[in-house]
């Protein structure tokens, strides 16, 4: 279709609008604000439940929140001016301490193998037990519950929250309101306060927090961290794991019928319907349809729908299920972790199979098992020691008066210990090379250099190759650096020029 | 006078203005441009009496918070004085030897040195400090004025030639150019030099130039040719050549008897500086 735009005339007036062009921004004015394609969030109001899976995760609440605020208090003498402290991401110094491991710059590669092992874990744990993470130690899930608590210590369980935000303000409503908001922005902020302990000497960060003298750095992300975790923890809760979480996608691929889910076991609790007190159970399905499932649902879904992406596993729906099963003298479970397989073969009468080994279970777990290994070797097996060989560029080589040639390098040798080293080097190239460094009294065939604990030490050192022992422009050579423990070769070359001799 | 009329297409009061037909609409500032305007000039009325601003005749007005670029300047350079610390007050008091041997020290003087060779030095020596024709190498083990580190700092401080009355003098004369020797003389003092240094020679002319060399060069280079570093009248038997090693580089320099310049840098550079410079150059010249 071709649209003609005729800007000799005026366009016409749509029916019921003054003259002149409307635009679409006014078009949307006049209809009202409104979200557009974004669809509004429903409020969700989760039910106080109890239980043993409610107990497993208050405990575990506990642990985590424990874990994440005691970490960086914990002290780890280490010798002379290192750090004390235990847990520490010393990005001003180029460090990374975790108790008697201490990392630098370049081996950043064992934080990617940390990552791909948690990666791995994450994918194992999931296949076989589905979405224990989720569920249960994801900080969204943890912070979440938090919120949730205090929410219902300010205005109550489900019913009354719900009633106190449909009714009018009043004075009631409105210290409930800000006693809730306050409360939760101290959590905010503990959650960040705590979070830059483990990037700084955590006492000391703490006495200079409060006077103004802490690093800009930390006052950021402490404000940065309080708002998000308010923000996501207080108003975007299960939005976070449906729309902004990746992993609720991803774990599709880990799931299969025989990884054990939050289940709703269809092939008991069908055909449901409410069901009065002394009839008959004959003919009818266990779920007697009263909604405890639904409404105790942080994410606001209905788990007898099946597997859904916004579930997260929490496992308080067995709980709230398992109460009414009591209630009503029917065997508890209707809702428990279960595998989609078993309730198939359930619903044709067999015997349900469990399989928690399967080739993608195999496949993890030995994917896991190796690069384990692979970490856990590299981390006995890291040198303290790492040489670096720069050779002069200008000028490539000297000629001494003797016809002697003469090469200059920088050699940089780092100690990642905790001790000082005597690092010996010497040249393994050319017959006659002799070593010398600036400072030293003497030439010789080793050069021996102390290096600080947790430094690097650059340091030049001049080959001298006789004029009889030169044979090619450039020869191969190597500097060979060892230490009481380690040693290692670094291959370079000797450049001699005689090709451009005269 | 313009013609204030509608236009019919926008329902907008023209400006009246016209040109080829087209007229200007009168529509208003954005709003947005027009806040941002006011905000601007409200922002430079307080900027005028907080920061420099007016001019007066033989001042200006200062401004309550008294800023000025100097005194950050100043400011600055102080900091940079404290932020040397420790090295930088070492560097002061310890001996040249002292900062070499030091780790700490001579890592120190070496980042000194270098940036200071690199503006200053490396114009005539180069930046790796091999020198060229008439400028000395740094960096092998030949040294006109000395190698230790004292004489390498003497030698910067006071120069070559150079206008600082404590400079390192000596003038080669210029043998040829003066009229004191013959050509044929220089010719035959050209072989005999070149003698010197192992090289295949013209016999005949090396013995008639022997008691020109007795005569004329002895006094400075030395009976052997092996120079003098109190002099700094260079070694003709290495292979180290400051003016050229050909016969005719050498013949060159008999008739001309050339000598460079190099400035005095004790009123240029602080001490701290010059000792950095001395290490530096003692360091990349072997440390020897």
């Amino acid at each position: 279709m071709t649209v003609v735009i005729d800007r000799t005339k005026p366009t016409p007036p749509p029916p019921g609008e003054g003259s002149g062009p409307i635009s679409a921004a006014a078009k949307a004015r006049a209809k009202g604000f409104t979200l557009g394609l974004y669809k509004p969030r429903t409020p969700i109001y989760p039910k106080l439940v109890h239980g043993q899976w409610r107990r497993i995760k208050w405990i575990l609440l506990i642990v985590m929140l424990a874990i994440y605020y005691v970490t960086p208090w914990i002290r780890w003498e280490r010798p002379g001016v290192l750090p004390d402290q235990a847990v520490l991401v010393d990005f001003a110094g180029g460090r990374f301490y975790f108790f008697w491991i201490q990392l630098w710059p370049q081996e950043v590669y064992f934080i990617t193998g940390l990552l791909v092992i948690s990666a791995l874990a994450l994918f194992l744990v999931t296949a076989m037990f589905g979405r224990l993470w989720c569920g249960y130690a994801c900080p969204q899930t943890v912070w979440t519950d938090l919120f949730i608590y205090v929410e219902r210590a300010f205005e109550g369980d489900r019913n009354a929250r719900m009633k106190l935000d449909a009714d009018p303000w009043s004075f009631n409503k409105a210290w409930r309101k800000i006693g809730k908001h306050s409360v939760w922005l101290g959590i905010g902020f503990g959650t960040g306060g705590a979070w830059i302990f483990y990037f700084h000497d955590a006492p000391t960060l703490l006495s200079n927090f409060w006077i103004g003298q802490a690093p800009a750095t930390a006052y950021i992300f402490c404000a940065l961290l309080t708002v998000t975790t308010y923000a996501f923890a207080g108003f975007m809760r299960e939005q976070v794991c449906t729309y902004l979480c990746p992993w609720p996608r991803i774990q599709g691929a880990m799931l299969d019928e025989h990884s054990l889910q939050v289940t709703y076991r269809r092939d008991r609790g069908e055909t449901r319907g409410p069901h009065k007190k002394g009839s008959t159970w004959e003919g009818r399905g266990d779920c007697i349809d009263c909604n405890a499932c639904v409404v105790v649902c942080p994410a606001g879904i209905d788990i007898r729908d099946g597997s859904q992406l916004e579930c997260i596993n929490c496992g308080l729906c067995i709980d709230a299920c398992d109460e009414i099963m009591e209630k009503v003298g029917r065997p508890k479970g209707l809702i428990a972790y279960d595998t989609d397989a078993a309730v198939a073969a359930r619903v044709v009468r067999q015997t349900p199979v469990y399989k928690l080994l399967r080739p993608r279970t195999a496949y993890y777990a030995v994917a896991l098992t190796l690069v384990s290994a692979l970490m856990i070797w590299g981390l006995t097996h890291r040198s303290a020691l790492d040489v670096h060989v720069l050779r002069d560029r200008n000028p490539m080589f000297v000629r001494l008066h003797d016809g002697a040639i003469r090469d200059g390098y920088t050699l940089k040798i780092a100690n990642r210990g905790f001790e000082p080293e005597e690092v010996q080097v010497s040249f393994v190239g050319p017959a006659g090379a002799k070593l010398r460094t600036p400072g030293a009294k003497a030439a010789g065939e080793t050069l021996s250099f102390r290096v600080e604990p947790n430094e690097v030490r650059a340091v030049r050192v001049f080959v001298t190759v006789p004029a009889a022992a030169i044979d090619a422009t450039n020869m191969p050579a190597a500097f060979s650096v060892r230490t009481g423990r380690d040693a290692m070769s670094v291959k370079t070359n000797f450049l001699s020029g005689a090709a451009n001799a005269p | 006078m313009s013609h204030r009329e509608t236009d019919e297409h926008s329902g907008v009061e023209t400006t009246g203005h016209e040109w080829d037909g087209i007229r200007e609409l009168d529509n208003p500032l954005p709003r947005w441009w027009l806040y941002i305007f006011y905000g601007c000039i409200v922002i430079a009325a307080i900027y005028w009496v907080f920061m420099p601003s007016w001019p007066g005749v033989n001042s200006y007005a200062k401004g309550v918070l008294n800023q000025s670029d100097r005194v950050d300047v100043a400011r600055q350079l102080d900091a940079l004085q404290t932020q040397r610390g420790a090295e930088g007050a070492m560097l002061r008091s310890a001996s040249l030897e002292t900062i070499e041997t030091d780790p700490k020290l001579q890592a120190y003087a070496l980042a000194v040195g270098q940036s200071v060779f690199g503006d200053n030095c490396a114009t005539c020596h180069g930046v790796g400090g091999t020198g060229s024709k008439g400028y000395a190498n740094l960096r092998d083990d030949v040294w006109l004025w000395g190698g230790a580190l004292e004489d390498i700092q003497h030698t910067i401080q006071v120069g070559v030639r150079s206008e600082n009355p404590h400079a390192r003098q000596s003038q080669m004369p210029a043998f040829g150019r003066d009229q004191i020797l013959k050509p044929a003389q220089v010719d035959d003092l050209t072989e005999y030099v070149v003698a010197l240094s192992r090289r295949p020679a013209k016999a005949a002319a090396v013995a008639r130039a022997a008691p020109v060399f007795a005569e004329q060069c002895v006094a400075c280079h030395g009976p052997q040719g092996k120079g003098n570093v109190t002099l700094g009248a260079p070694d003709l038997t290495d292979a180290d050549w400051l003016y050229g090693s050909t016969q005719a580089d050498i013949r060159e320099q008999i008739w001309n008897g050339r000598g460079g310049v190099m400035p005095a840098w004790e009123g240029r550079f602080s001490p701290e500086t010059i000792k950095a410079l001395a290490v530096y150059v003692h360091a990349n010249a072997g440390g020897q």
